[in-house]
Order: C-alpha cells, then sequence, then structure tokens
C-alpha cells in the first residue's frame, strides 16, 4: 500500500516527462484542462497546435491502436501523461468530447472511408466534434429525444432542437441522436448520425448561465438534410450506439473542483474577529475538518482507481461518488466562505472579493456542477442499480409507442 | 500507483473473512451479548490467537508473526465486519502498540511475546469521568512506583491483564504498566452501551507501576498510540459499516411493501448510496492511514485523525440507516442491527470522540498550512 509507479509505469513517466520538456510550449499561465478554455481566437490556436504537437508523436490518444494513430498504450499510460501534461501546464478541454466519445462512436459504426475522412483530423485538432444528446424534453432522460428525422430518398430530414451541447459554437461535426419512429417504444425508434455543423439549417445560440457564462448551446435544426450514409448504426437502433458513447466517457480520474479546504482555511486565517481569526472559530473548525475528509477521501478514492487500472482491471462505476461530492462540497464550501466574510460576502467582483472571487464563482457555479453529467439523483440511482444491485426504477414508458407517452412540459 | 491491499494482503483478508464466517457467526456474538457474566468469547480468543493475528504486528523475535500493520489493518476490518466480541483493539492496537512504541527492550521482551501468544489480554486506561481527557484534569497519580486513582471506563478493564495507565508523575503525565492482578487493584463491571465489549472501573491504591517511555512523555505517547489505535480502529468501523450495508440491501431486496420490494423505491436506493459513498470515503481515508502507520510516516497525526473522522462518521451513518431500513424488525432484540448499532458508538467513543480528533486534525492542518 503505497503511492508508487510499478517500474513499468515509472519507466514511461520518466518518458513522458522527457517529451514534454522537450515539446511542451511555455504558455505565460499555466492550464489544467476542460472548463479553463477561454475560447479567445489565440487560446483555440494554441490548443489546436499543441494537440497537432502529441498527434505527431503517439500521445494525442494513447490509449487508441497505433493504426489510428494511437500508441496502443493501457488506460494507465493515458492517466500518467495526462498529470504530466498537466503539470506543464497544457491541457485543454477543446478535443476532450470528441475524442473522447463521438470520434471513438464514429470508429465503433461507421465504414472504412468514413473512419478514414475523420479519424486523422480530429486526432491533430484540425477539426472538432460535439456530442448532440440532451434535449429540452429529456435531460437525465436521454431517450426521451424528440428531435425527428424522417426518410427522403437517400437523405434524412432533421427537425427539433438539442440543449447543453458543449463547444457547438466551435465545433466543425458533430454525433446527433435522433427519433425515427414515433411509432416504437422511445429506446427503439431513435437512430444516430454523424453530422456537419455547417450544414444549412442548423443554428447555435450559447445558453446564459445562471453563473454568468455561457459553456453550453442550444442547437436548433430546421429541415437540415443529411445523407443516409451519415447514418451510425441501424435504422432505430440508435440507443445501442449511444450507449457506445457513453461507455467511452472518459475515465474520470482528473482533479476537483480547484475550490477545497485549503483555501477555505486560508480565508478563515486572513479575517480577523475579537477572539483571533475565524478559523479559532469551534464551528467553523469542525466543518474544516469535515472538508478535509472529503477532499481527501476523493482523492485517495482516484487513487484506487488508479491502482484497479494500474493491476490492469476495469475501474467501475465507483468512481459516479466523486462527482456527487466534489459538487456538493463546492457548494456548501463557497456558501461557508461567503459566510465567513459576512457582509462583505455579497461583492461579487475579483477586484475586490478574496481570492480573486472564487468563493463567489464556486457558489453560483456548484448548481450546475450538481446537474452536468449525471445529476446527483442520477448518479445514486446508477450506484444504487450498477454497484449495489438494487433493482431498476418501474418504467411506464417502456412498451409504450413513443407518440402516446405523456409529455408534460 | 500501487494504493490497496497487496494480493498476499488480500489472500490474507480472505482466509480471515472465512475463518470469521465460520467462527465468530451472530449466535456467538449474541451468546456474549445475552449473557451479562461474560464479556468476552474465551473460545473464540484461543482461536484467534492460535492462527497468530494478536502477533501479526509484532516481530519474530518477540513471537510475533512479523508481519505489517497493513496486513493487521486487513485483519481488523473483517474482525469489525463481525462484530467480534473479543479483547482485540485493547490488546493490540492499544498495549502492543504501546510497547512497540515506547517499551524498554526488557518490557518488550516480558510482554510481546505473552501477547502474541494470547496469554494476556491488555486495557489502555485515560479516561477519567465524562468529558475528553486533559492534562488538567488528570486526577491519578504515581509516587514512588506506586499508583493511586480511578479510571472509568477502561475497555476490558474488568478481563486484561495488565494496562497500559495515563497518570502524574509530579506535575508531568506519564504512561505506566500496571498488573492488574498485583496489588492494590481493585476492579467493577460496568454496563455499556455495548455488552459484545466488557469495561470496568478500575481503581487503583498503591498499585505498583512501571513506567512506559520517559518522565512527563505521557500525553505525547498516549496521542502516538491513539494514532496508530484509530488507524486499526478506523478498519474495524469500515468493516462494519460494509456489513450494514450488505444488511440493508439484503432485506431491501427481500422485504416487499405495496406490492414490490422496497429496494426498488429510490428513497430506499439513495439512502444506500448514501451509505455506499460514505463507506468508500472512510476507507480510502483509512487506506491513508494504514500507509502512513506502515511507513511510519510523519503525516500519521493527519491521517490517522482523517480515517477515524471518516470512519466514525461512515460507520454511525451506516449503522443507524441500516436499523431504519430493516423498519420495526430493525428495532427488534432479535435482529442483529443493533449489535452493529452498539458496535459503532463503542468504537467511535473508545479512541476519544470525532469532536476531539476533528480539532485535532484542524490544529495540525494550522501548523502545516501556515507557509
Amino acid at each position: 500500500m503505497d503511492f508508487t509507479d510499478s517500474p513499468e509505469e515509472a519507466a514511461y513517466r520518466a518518458k513522458a516527462r522527457a517529451w514534454l520538456e522537450e515539446n511542451a510550449p511555455k504558455y505565460a499561465v499555466k492550464r489544467g484542462a476542460a472548463m479553463e478554455d477561454d475560447e479567445s481566437h489565440d487560446d483555440m490556436a494554441r490548443g489546436k497546435a499543441w494537440q497537432a504537437t502529441k498527434a505527431a508523436a503517439g500521445y494525442a490518444q494513447i490509449t487508441w491502436p497505433k493504426e489510428w494513430g494511437g500508441a496502443g498504450g493501457t488506460p494507465m499510460q493515458a492517466v500518467i501523461f495526462g498529470q504530466e501534461e498537466a503539470r506543464f501546464g497544457v491541457g485543454f478541454g477543446y478535443f476532450t468530447i470528441g475524442l473522447g466519445m463521438c470520434v471513438p462512436t464514429v470508429m465503433a459504426f461507421a465504414d472504412e472511408a468514413t473512419k478514414t475522412r475523420f479519424v486523422g483530423p480530429a486526432l491533430r485538432g484540425e477539426e472538432i466534434w460535439c456530442q448532440l444528446f440532451s434535449e429540452p424534453s429529456g435531460g437525465s432522460d436521454v431517450a426521451a429525444a424528440r428531435t425527428r428525422a424522417v426518410r427522403d430518398g437517400d437523405d434524412w430530414i432533421i427537425n427539433g432542437q438539442k440543449v447543453w451541447t458543449s463547444g457547438a459554437h466551435y465545433s466543425d461535426f458533430g454525433i446527433v441522436l435522433v427519433r425515427t419512429n414515433p411509432d416504437a417504444p422511445k429506446h427503439k425508434g431513435l437512430t444516430m448520425f454523424w453530422i456537419d455543423m455547417k450544414s444549412p439549417g442548423i443554428e447555435v445560440r450559447p445558453i446564459h448561465q445562471m453563473s454568468g457564462g455561457s459553456n453550453f448551446n442550444e442547437v436548433y435544426f430546421t429541415d437540415v438534410r443529411v445523407k443516409d450514409s451519415q447514418r451510425l448504426g441501424a435504422v432505430d437502433d440508435g440507443w445501442k450506439v449511444s450507449l457506445v458513447t457513453l461507455m467511452n466517457e472518459r475515465l474520470a480520474v482528473g482533479g476537483g473542483t480547484g475550490i477545497d479546504y485549503s483555501m477555505i482555511l486560508k480565508l478563515a486565517r486572513e479575517l480577523k474577529t475579537d477572539q483571533g481569526t475565524a478559523l479559532g472559530d469551534q464551528a467553523f473548525r469542525e466543518k474544516l475538518a469535515d472538508w478535509y475528509v472529503q477532499s481527501e477521501g476523493l482523492k485517495f478514492t482516484r487513487f484506487r482507481t488508479m491502482t484497479a487500472l494500474s493491476r490492469g482491471q476495469t475501474p467501475g462505476p465507483e468512481s459516479s461518488i466523486g462527482k456527487i461530492i466534489a459538487a456538493n462540497q463546492l457548494q456548501e464550501l463557497s456558501n461557508a466562505a461567503v459566510e465567513l466574510e459576512d457582509q462583505y460576502g455579497i461583492i461579487d467582483d475579483a477586484e475586490l472579493a478574496p481570492l480573486s472571487a472564487a468563493f463567489q464563482g464556486g457558489l453560483l457555479s456548484a448548481p450546475g456542477l450538481r446537474i452536468a453529467g449525471g445529476t446527483d439523483e442520477i448518479l445514486k440511482n446508477i450506484i444504487a442499480e450498477r454497484v449495489l444491485g438494487l433493482p431498476g426504477d418501474i418504467r411506464v414508458d417502456k412498451d409504450v409507442p413513443f407518440k402516446d407517452m405523456p409529455t408534460g412540459r | 500507483m500501487n494504493f490497496d491491499y497487496s494480493d498476499d494482503q488480500k489472500f490474507l483478508k480472505d482466509e480471515a473473512r472465512k475463518f470469521l464466517e465460520a467462527e465468530c457467526t451472530p449466535a456467538r456474538v449474541r451468546a456474549v451479548l445475552d449473557d451479562a457474566a461474560r464479556s468476552y468469547d474465551e473460545g473464540l480468543w484461543a482461536k484467534v490467537a492460535a492462527q497468530g493475528w494478536l502477533g501479526a504486528a509484532i516481530p519474530e523475535a518477540h513471537g510475533g508473526l512479523g508481519l505489517g500493520h497493513i496486513e493487521l489493518c486487513a485483519i481488523a476490518e473483517e474482525l469489525g465486519r463481525v462484530c467480534a466480541p473479543i479483547p482485540f483493539a485493547s490488546t493490540v492496537y492499544f498495549l502492543a502498540e504501546a510497547l512497540l512504541l515506547a517499551g524498554s527492550e526488557a518490557q518488550k521482551a516480558e510482554w510481546l511475546p505473552r501477547i502474541a501468544a494470547g496469554e494476556v489480554i491488555g486495557a489502555f486506561a485515560t479516561a477519567e469521568g465524562p468529558g475528553a481527557v486533559s492534562a488538567a484534569g488528570l486526577q491519578a497519580k504515581v509516587e514512588g512506583g506506586k499508583l493511586t486513582g480511578t479510571k472509568v471506563p477502561v475497555t476490558d478493564g474488568d478481563v486484561a491483564g495488565v494496562a497500559v495507565v495515563l497518570a502524574k508523575e509530579g506535575a508531568q503525565p506519564g504512561l505506566f504498566l500496571v498488573d492488574l492482578n498485583g496489588p492494590g487493584v481493585a476492579r467493577e463491571t460496568l454496563k455499556t452501551l455495548d455488552p459484545t465489549r466488557g469495561a470496568a472501573r478500575l481503581t487503583f491504591t498503591g498499585a505498583p507501576a512501571e513506567r512506559l517511555g520517559g518522565p512527563g512523555e505521557g500525553l505525547a505517547l498516549a496521542e502516538q498510540v491513539m494514532d496508530r489505535a484509530a488507524v486499526l480502529i478506523a478498519f474495524e468501523q469500515v468493516g462494519g459499516a460494509d456489513r450494514c450495508l450488505i444488511m440493508a440491501k439484503d432485506y431491501a431486496l427481500e422485504r416487499y411493501a405495496f406490492g414490490r420490494v422496497i429496494a426498488s423505491y429510490q428513497a430506499i436506493k439513495h439512502k444506500l448510496a448514501d451509505i455506499y459513498v460514505k463507506n468508500e470515503l472512510a476507507r480510502s481515508n483509512a487506506y491513508y492511514g494504514a500507509w502512513a502507520l506502515n511507513a511510519g510516516a510523519a503525516e500519521l497525526p493527519i491521517a490517522a485523525s482523517a480515517a477515524r473522522v471518516a470512519a466514525s462518521d461512515a460507520f454511525w451513518f451506516a449503522s443507524k440507516e441500516n436499523v431504519q431500513t430493516h423498519g420495526g424488525m430493525g428495532f427488534t432484540w432479535e435482529v442483529d442491527c443493533h449489535l452493529y448499532y452498539r458496535r459503532s458508538r463503542q468504537l467511535s467513543l473508545v479512541a476519544g470522540a470525532p469532536r476531539v480528533w476533528k480539532e485535532r486534525l484542524v490544529s495540525h492542518l494550522e501548523r502545516r498550512n501556515a507557509a
């Protein structure tokens, strides 16, 4: 029981680090990955250039087979490279969804010519992909998609709306899940297509989030034409295809939310009270202990997941606990910090608020984190059903033709 | 990354589980629960000693198996899973660890082989009444090698042969070894929350006491012993909490209400998911504690505190929600839920309550993050 690499892992880490020393660009500001992209033209250009450098050396998708530009490596090697890349501050999130979910779906279901056309450019960062699954009618219930595709000769014509699409505004291509048979029960009438995001009839509108930012989009489809050859998998078999996409979801062994116990400890130490500092408050100290135990517990749970990878095992859905804890802690800890600031806590200005208003930012973004990528409630269902083996919920929509299902709002 | 039991340790753990499933059935635990005259299972104790577990972390030179502390953690987890009614923690986590930490060569040579052989039961006596142990409140004292004072409660004090006692010597607290079968010792068995574990009031009137470690080191040593015990107890707590989750799950899958198994209701599913999440966080923190203990790392006070806080929280939550999931049946004496509910309280209190450990954790963090 320790934290050391196996000899093979240590050798790989040394190799990756040497390569990064040699090749990683030195940006003024260190970068993590995902969510931190500033999406400016320059940032995107830097991201694409770095992706191309990695692809040329076989570091872009380490676990992919060599014939598709990967390195035929292990998941553990991918984790190690990711850790080292983060140390060099050169992580970009633009390619995560495409290379982690969309392109593997294309690789699993498209013909050779299509694969040859798309895999290389995506790997090299020349083309970016997005995933068009969620709809206003189905957030947690992805199979309730209503966006319609109707056959027209060799084409299909798509009408409807997708939502919460990350990166749709800068993506070149996407995979889209649509309803092709409303007479069948909901899981049996869906079909998957790849789509050119520049197709006539596609309109991308950014969503203005409660946190003020716009990380996601609504995507409207008005008579958008796709060829039948863009279909991934059989007609009405899209649900099975989507499961392959979701299975490829990147293994969540990354970092936390950026706010942890040490930041609120720092804040409390700086806030003077009659008795000394806020850190002297007994009620606060007890909460701080709980946050520490949660933060560290999560970190060590990730280490256990990595250990399973290192031993050649497949980590299970246990990793679902990570987001539940991290998102709720972000919310509670940010709120406690804002309350610690007392009246001043209402100030949400990076120039004025302590720690560049990180806690105010955390408070306003935490509700999104509790929902995105599986709500707390869905994740608890996943733990209950897939980890503990409890029965699935009673499905009243299983055998009902989709068109007859009650829809409500 | 190698942050888990090794294959050999997993094998040991599996063997321990099989052994305990056969030898420490709920009926055996209940035999102690239901007999006020018994505070542990003598037969099980002898068999556990024969397995060599009492000396798992004791060096071979002193009659132990000379395995590491990770192996002891693996055994602890399995003992916790079955709610073992034996004075294992008092003897191994407290007495043997105190000797390994602070004992002279002569003291180790005298006691460790007897501990490993199952010939002596230990106890750790610090408390003197309600409230957390403090230097200021300490009344027991040693003068001229004789101990006077009262320790209450002392877990396993009713059956122990030797106790490690915290007492003042002059103005400074020290740790002392006291032969409980010698002169000047009176014991009174106490009624406790967890009758599968015994406890006593020990009254000392000039009992011979031999110092363990240097003069005036008592509080510092007691804290170090507690750190070690906290990690090992955390594994018992994790084992117990896991067992509660399985009990709740199994019951929920069998019990029907309103025409379907109660395990199909989200109120139950989410409750069990919450237990699972807490148990996993507790396990991860406990592993860190095990690493720190085994490696003799400087991080041990923080790691032990975190392990104890997380495991206490997880076992408490799992044990109470296990009763709740069982409904009315969970409240009966016949169903085993209350064994774990009781044991969760015993384990959370025996090495000092979580509140104390949270403060200890934060004060260490405060120092570490001072820069």
